[in-house]
């Protein structure tokens, strides 16, 4: 099936459009169903997936606006498939965990839509494609949010909203203007990114438009201090809302500094690493801090989740293959994980109405199955070795210790940080004395949930043990990428730290 | 002795004058059928101006492109051609709003229609010519018959709006009469080629530049309040309120349509004679008009003027792609209202729909956002098209103004206008707000429970028009292709 992407993008539209007609009742049969079959799909499209092949793979290609230079182009590579995958996957888990029951069937038809959109941004290879399932996807987050949210969940997803469709305005402004300078040097309109690829541009214009991509893409991320919705956005979703925009919207942002600004803007990728460094380690020391300071238990997690989006940043911008291999590997690591844990967290919320740290305390005595699972991905999240976080976060921290080994030694104070405050969580519910009397009430997880997270758990401990399936294909295309962008590098200072650390590897 | 005047019947080229004789000869057919009999119903008027209507259209489709007519007083260029298509397929798409379930006052006179179809006729008027003092004449024409149209909504406040209006496009005619009698004195002549030749020629005459700024300052004056832009925009809020809620949303596109084609000949010409002091006048206008629209549109309490400010807001969007003056920012006029067109148009009927005859909801507004609480509960498809409209509005792929605003972008941009598509940008995203107010309105809070909130007033063929509007704005991507082709080629045929 050589048109299986377009299948994965339109396949859950088409069952969310047809799910109008399905009964309220046999909706989230339905939704699992549909859910399931879309990551079958995927895996799918990971077995037919030529492994040694590091360019884009299963590419579609119909003009829809010639004259402006929109196409229907889609594609994936290493970097793209596995988020593909793990968006399937996170989709198809919060839907089966999900314990949502009022209005049932129009989350369902919600969360396809949203499917469609997240999957869509993450195969588009036309700029202008690439940004319509971005904006896309946030009238439906925007909904769940604003619907099944909490008391000031209209502001949150009013804040959420407006927040990205800004950032994302100047980024299409930066798309619109690469297409125009693409017009001018060669008379053709293209949006489509491999075109602009071969776009040699000079610095200051490398400069601009990075800035532009930079608003676009850091909101979403969201880099430090752009990231004051996120708080309210977490605090305020459902939890299927929160797993939803960790695990997968969150992805984007740094996705596209993938696609888009790291091979179209080498040299001021390049110029663009301290002040990025820095910003990263603000957001992974200050979002720290702020984690431990939280009385609420989601909270704790939303921010710890901002601390390790900080890894991610780092490790794009080590430009080294270890950097940029882990840091996509971590983003699959911390969608699971991150995803896992507001999934962990709402199913106490549902049987305590509650989400204060202070309300609880010896949950393991109750509550062992989910303390165990609680505790597996608390260590995952704070990375440690043989589970899936470790991997990403070491490869990351290793890559970028041939940058700079002082910010280095700082970010990996995240896993220290996080160890603290994670393991407060642990310590305040589910060790002490069990001496809350609604707590003793509480029952172990059911069958549902339980089924939900043992899938999570065995890939945090496989892909912890043995990631190389994984790390495969993503380190084969971003070798590719990497020296795709030395060569089109201008600037020798550039150069140098682009090849310094291919140099490196190849010592290894 | 005088010499006799001989003129051939082949030079008057007659056939340029067809459309609106089409038009003319429609509204006193209709004048005639209710002297006739005046128990006719309104299905009949509307069905008949509908047909009208197409004849209209197909006449002014089977036009050749750059021809003149009529003691060349007539000018049929490629804008003029796809301005009267548009102008005919807006008003085809309006006129059977009138056969709603309930009965409005003004559709049961068959005048409405008749005065309907005189106002298109002048319109067309304005933009098949460039003749000033024939573009005076259908600006009065199609004027006079919209004020008149407003009024018959009856009501207090229609009235208002009515000689609200009124004066206001008195105030603007004398501007315009006073710009162009400056440009006659200047150049002898009142048709815009020839003042464009000759103004060319005196262009570094000294102590001329005054006179020509003279002329450009009041005929900019005339058509910022034809165009309700900053800060001469202020009747046109009032305005929209007071007219029905169909008519406001024809309002806010079929008139000013025919005012950027007079727009883009006489200022298309002061900027191409090198005067860029009209360039960075429109510019500023534009900046402020969708700037200031924008943020008085966040605090409005009724959605009809919401509605009112954002499509302001719109007109200033486009204002700027016409200070570009190249072929591309030309285009991008005709495609973003020709998206925008099935939008607002959509959106304003979707407020019909929810017309009352009693203000159930507040004493001052018929449409104020606490009406549309909860519209999911009550109506689910309705809350869905509306939700699609707002989101197409503020300009959400793949919803059809998304595509025009790009295009004005990509204009913008090409021309070097880098930070006025930054401006537009932000701007976006401030409206996105007060079109996300409603959407949280109707999806997320609850009906207000002591109303008893009932939509009654629609109908098979209003479900129609609100289900093509509906199609035309989700499967914009299919047809942007052509319309930009087809729009691009004929403006460039016509040399702007």
């Amino acid at each position: 099936m050589d048109n299986i992407l377009s299948v994965l993008v339109f396949f859950p539209a088409v069952a969310g459009l047809l799910g109008f007609v399905v009964n309220k009742e046999s909706a989230r049969a339905y939704g699992i169903t549909v859910a399931a079959i879309e990551f079958f799909l995927s895996l799918w499209l990971w077995f037919s997936f030529d492994m040694s092949n590091a360019g884009m793979q299963f590419v579609e290609m119909i003009p829809l606006i010639p004259d402006m230079g929109i196409s229907y182009y889609l594609g994936a590579d290493g970097i793209s498939l596995f988020i593909i995958i793990m968006t399937t996957l996170m989709t198809l888990i919060g839907m089966a965990s999900m314990g949502e029951t009022k209005n049932i069937k129009n989350m369902i038809i919600t969360l396809l839509f949203l499917e469609m959109t997240m999957v869509g941004v993450f195969v588009a290879l036309d700029a202008i494609i690439f940004y319509l399932f971005w904006e896309l996807s946030l009238v439906p987050m925007l909904y769940i949010i604003g619907a099944w949210g909490g008391p000031r969940r209209e502001y949150a997803a009013i804040k959420f909203f407006l927040y990205t469709f800004t950032g994302s305005l100047i980024m299409l402004v930066g798309m619109l203007f690469v297409a125009y300078i693409y017009h001018n040097l060669t008379g053709v309109w293209s949006f489509a990114i491999t075109d602009w690829y071969a776009l040699v541009l000079p610095v200051n214009y490398q400069l601009w438009l990075f800035a532009a991509f930079f608003v676009g893409f850091a909101i979403k991320v969201p880099m430090f201090p752009f990231h004051t919705w996120i708080p309210y956005a977490h605090g305020q979703a459902p939890t299927i809302g929160s797993v939803i925009l960790a695990a997968v919207l969150l992805k984007m942002g740094t996705y596209g500094f993938v696609r888009f600004s790291l091979p179209m803007f080498p040299d001021a990728s390049v110029m663009a690493i301290t002040p990025i460094a820095v910003l990263s380690l603000i957001m992974v020391i200050y979002t720290a801090m702020i984690a431990y300071a939280q009385k609420d238990m989601k909270q704790v997690i939303a921010y710890s989740s901002v601390s390790h989006m900080g890894i991610i940043m780092l490790g794009l911008f080590a430009m080294n293959a270890e950097g940029l291999s882990g840091s996509i590997f971590q983003m699959l690591s911390h969608g699971i994980v991150s995803g896992a844990l507001f999934m962990l967290v709402g199913m106490i919320y549902e049987r305590r109405h509650t989400k204060l740290l202070s309300e609880f305390g010896g949950l393991a005595a109750v509550m062992p199955k989910y303390a165990i699972i609680f505790g597996i991905m608390l260590m995952a999240s704070v990375g440690l070795p043989l589970t899936i976080g470790f991997v990403g976060e070491f490869l990351v921290l290793i890559g970028f210790y041939q940058v700079s080994p002082v910010i280095t030694i700082l970010a990996g104070t995240s896993i220290i940080l996080g160890a603290v405050y994670m393991l407060r969580v642990m310590k305040l519910a589910f060790f002490g004395p069990l001496d809350n009397e609604e707590n003793k009430k509480l029952k172990d997880l059911n069958g549902r949930e339980t089924w939900s997270l043992i899938p999570l758990v065995a890939i945090v401990i496989w892909l912890g043990v043995y990631p190389k399936p994984v790390l495969g294909p993503i380190d084969n295309s971003v070798k590719a990428m990497l020296s795709f962008m030395d060569e089109k590098a201008i600037t020798q200072e550039a150069k140098d730290m682009i090849r310094v650390s291919k140099s490196s590897k190849e010592a290894k | 002795m005088l010499e006799p005047i001989n003129v051939s019947l082949e030079s008057l080229n007659l056939i340029t004058l067809a459309p609106m004789l089409i038009a003319i000869a429609g509204g006193l057919i209709i004048l005639i059928l209710d002297l006739i009999n005046e128990k006719l119903d309104k299905s009949l008027y509307v069905m008949l101006t509908v047909l009208i209507l197409f004849i209209d259209f197909g006449s002014v489709l089977g036009l050749n492109v750059n021809e003149r007519g009529f003691f060349d007083v007539m000018l049929i260029d490629g804008i003029s051609i796809i301005s009267q298509l548009m102008i005919i397929g807006a008003s085809m798409i309006f006129i059977p709003l009138a056969l709603t379930s309930r009965r409005f006052h003004e559709y049961s006179y068959p005048e409405f229609f008749a005065l309907f179809l005189f106002m298109i006729a002048g319109f067309q008027f304005m933009v098949a010519t460039d003749n000033l003092i024939l573009i005076f004449v259908g600006i009065e024409t199609a004027s006079l018959a919209l004020y008149t149209l407003i009024a018959l909504h009856n009501r207090a406040n229609s009235y208002e709006a009515a000689v609200k209006y009124f004066t206001m496009g008195a105030l603007a005619a004398a501007f315009f009469a006073m710009g162009s009698a400056i440009v006659y004195a200047l150049t002898g002549s009142i048709e815009l080629y020839k003042v464009a030749e000759i103004m060319a020629t005196r262009m570094n005459e000294p102590g001329l530049m005054i006179a020509i700024f003279g002329s450009s300052v009041f005929l900019l004056v005339a058509f910022a309040f034809k165009l309700s832009l900053f800060p001469f925009h202020t009747w046109a809020p009032d305005v929209y309120e007071g007219a029905s809620a169909p008519l406001a949303g024809y309002m806010s596109v079929v008139p000013k349509i025919a005012a950027f084609v007079v727009s883009i000949r006489i200022f298309g010409m002061y900027i191409d004679l090198g005067v860029e002091w009209v360039r960075i006048t429109i510019l500023v206008l534009a900046v402020l008009t969708m700037t200031l629209a924008n943020i008085m549109a966040l605090v409005q309490g009724d959605v009809k003027r919401m509605l009112a400010y954002s499509s302001i807001s719109h007109a200033g969007f486009i204002m700027a792609a016409l200070a570009l003056d190249t072929t591309e920012g030309n285009t991008s006029i005709f495609l973003y209202y020709a998206l925008f067109m099935f939008t607002n148009l959509g959106a304003f009927a979707m407020l019909w729909i929810s017309r009352h005859k009693k203000r159930r909801f507040n004493a001052r507004y018929d449409h104020p956002y606490e009406k549309f609480a909860g519209l999911v509960q009550i109506m689910p498809m309705g809350a869905v098209v509306m939700g699609l409209f707002m989101l197409s509005l503020a300009g959400v792929p793949p919803f059809s103004v998304f595509w025009g605003k790009i295009y004005v972008m990509q204009a913008a941009v090409n021309a070097g206008y880098i930070w006025l598509a930054i401006v537009m940008g932000l701007n976006s995203a401030i409206a996105a707000y007060y079109y996300l107010k409603l959407i949280v309105y109707m999806f997320l809070k609850d009906p207000v429970k002591d109303v008893d909130t009932v939509y009654y007033n629609i109908s098979k063929p209003l479900m129609a028009i609100i289900g093509f509007a509906t199609l035309a704005t989700v499967a914009a991507i299919f047809y942007v292709q052509p319309l930009v082709s087809y729009l691009y080629y004929m403006i460039s045929a016509s040399g702007y």
